[in-house]
């Protein structure tokens, strides 16, 4: 095959309709960027699932004024209690060293907590996390020392859905905006194909292969995929340098968020590149089988 | 080596069949007129040919491969044995004369010492060497269709195909084109030219066959354009 002679035909064809070409470009480019997006706030939702779900599920409050014996007391009923998995005592020094650790950002905050402000507790893992109703039965608020049960699991699942709701969304919007693309893409190649008859026909009347004459226009496609796909690249790149790393600085590195780190766009470039290039020339290619008679 | 078995073609739009249960032969090596009025089916005849259309009913057979059950990624197979010409010349604007021809080369893969090497032999055998990087608007009708030509014969087809290709043409340039086709074909190339032209027919004297509302009505080896004219 004439590689020369088909890209010159495939820069022909850009050019020939190039608002056209623009509008498919960023089309896909807003598509994939969105679909890049998506999988990020996916890594993020499992990477957080990890910093936090493993760990607490039920946190049991002592009141200030708890007795050794009402201490000792929760401790028995805890581990007899066939519904705890594992359970973990943190006094009140504990507690104070670790939201010294987790603000360690923020200093303010830590010097205006006083280091007796935090309450001691059992961290409870559940066998069943669905089942924090039944322990909060066991230890009632505001009896036998206790102050407070809380189901942490309750908070993290609210903050989870959301973070899975903002991930859906994205991708939804993302896959109606790759149907746009998708569109744009057949048009544009219709069009392309339109203008090119002549010369088209011509090839097929001196015996070129189908795989010939088309080849011009999928690569078309799969290089206005390719460009999009570098675009998006670079918005998710911006949006990390300009967004992520600026706005959401302090709740990243007080460990509430994790990062969005170089390596995550790493790993998802190459996937919205393939994405990009192979939808493009799947579209083309099945334009030119449906829609024109080459 | 050509050979039409009861065809019918039926174009969807209209009711009349533009081949009616057409049955002939053509031989390698031929020279064959077909003629008729406008309308009268020629093109939908060299189309089938071409395997660009299938006929409605009947078989249409070429260098014994029979057009009907042939799949369609055989069909550019196909097409390299076969060149072909058409009243409108259809070159490719902006490419040049030689660019034109080799196209016909490139896009079957032949290798670039051989287009370098072919292309200008047949375009001296066209008349048109020092013509070669023209573009087809800088050049007459005559030329034009001599670079068409060129680029239907440049791979040595079994066959070749011309739909009135003497249709826009003077008749001193048609002359000159009919001599080169002549040529063609005394290299072995069948030759089916679909045309009106009386004078061109009556004085070359080869086979006619006349189409008439898509009937053959006439076949004659040594034949002129009407009876009686
Ligand atoms: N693509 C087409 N669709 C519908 N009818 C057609 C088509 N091509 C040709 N015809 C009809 O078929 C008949 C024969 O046409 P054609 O083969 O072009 O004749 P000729 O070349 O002798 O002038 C005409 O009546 C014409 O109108
Ligand atoms: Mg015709």
């Amino acid at each position: 095959m004439r590689v020369n002679f088909v890209l010159s035909e495939v820069a022909t064809g850009l050019r020939r309709n190039l608002t056209m070409t623009v509008a498919m470009i960023l089309t896909t480019a807003i598509s994939l960027g969105l679909m890049g997006t998506g999988l990020l706030i996916a890594g993020m939702i499992s990477d957080m699932k990890e910093i936090y779900y493993d760990k607490v599920q039920v946190s049991i409050f002592l009141a200030d004024d708890v007795t050794d014996e009402q201490r000792s007391a929760i401790e028995a009923q805890l581990s007899d209690s066939p519904e705890v998995a594992n359970y973990l005592y943190e006094s009140k020094e504990e507690a104070y060293a670790r939201f010294q650790q987790q603000f360690s950002q923020q200093p303010e905050l830590v010097e205006n907590t006083p280091p007796d402000a935090l309450p001691e507790s059992f961290r409870v893992e559940l066998v069943n996390p669905e089942r924090y109703e039944v322990i909060a039965a066991e230890f009632p608020n505001g009896q036998n020392g206790v102050d407070q049960v809380r189901d942490e699991g309750d908070f993290l699942d609210r903050l989870f859905s959301l973070l899975n709701g903002a991930r859906n969304a994205t991708i939804a919007v993302a896959v109606v905006q790759a149907l746009a693309a998708l569109l744009l893409i057949s048009n544009t190649i219709q069009l392309a194909a339109f203008n090119r008859r002549n010369e088209t026909n011509i090839m097929r009347l001196v015996g070129a292969s189908r795989w010939y004459t088309q080849l011009p226009f999928i690569l078309e496609a799969a290089l206005a995929g390719l460009i999009g796909a570098l675009l998006a690249v670079g918005g998710l790149v911006l949006t990390k340098v300009l967004f992520v790393d600026k706005t959401l600085a302090g709740p990243i590195k007080a460990g509430i968020i994790p990062p969005v780190d170089w390596g995550a766009i790493a790993t998802i470039a190459p996937v919205i590149g393939a994405a990009g290039v192979g939808l493009a020339a799947v579209a083309a290619y099945v334009t030119l089988r449906l829609y024109v008679r080459l | 080596m050509i050979e039409l078995q009861h065809v019918t073609k039926l174009y969807p739009a209209s009711a009349r069949p533009a081949l009616d249960d057409v049955s002939t032969e053509i031989d390698k090596g031929e020279f064959v007129f077909l003629i008729g009025s406008s309308g009268s089916g020629k093109s939908t005849f060299l189309r089938l040919l071409l395997k660009e259309d299938d006929p409605t009913r009947g078989t249409v057979t070429v260098n014994g491969k029979t057009l009907n059950t042939m799949s369609k990624w055989q069909v550019p197979k196909l097409r390299r044995t076969m060149g072909c010409v058409f009243q409108d010349f259809r070159l490719l604007r902006n490419r040049t004369v030689s660019e034109n021809v080799a196209f016909a080369l490139e896009v079957i893969n032949k290798p670039h010492r051989t287009i370098k090497r072919v292309v200008p032999e047949v375009l001296e055998m066209v008349g048109l060497e020092g013509k070669a990087n023209r573009l087809p608007h800088e050049l007459s009708g005559g030329e034009q269709q001599r670079v068409a030509i060129a680029r239907a014969f440049v791979n040595r087809p079994l066959v070749l195909l011309a739909d009135e290709p003497t249709g826009n043409l003077d008749p001193e340039t048609s002359e000159g084109i009919m001599l080169l086709l002549e040529r063609i074909n005394r290299t072995g190339t069948t030759v089916i030219m679909a045309t009106h032209d009386y004078h061109i027919v009556d004085s070359m004297r080869r086979r006619v066959i006349e189409l008439n509302g898509g009937q053959i009505t006439r076949d004659q080896t040594r034949g002129v354009y009407g009876v009686g004219r």
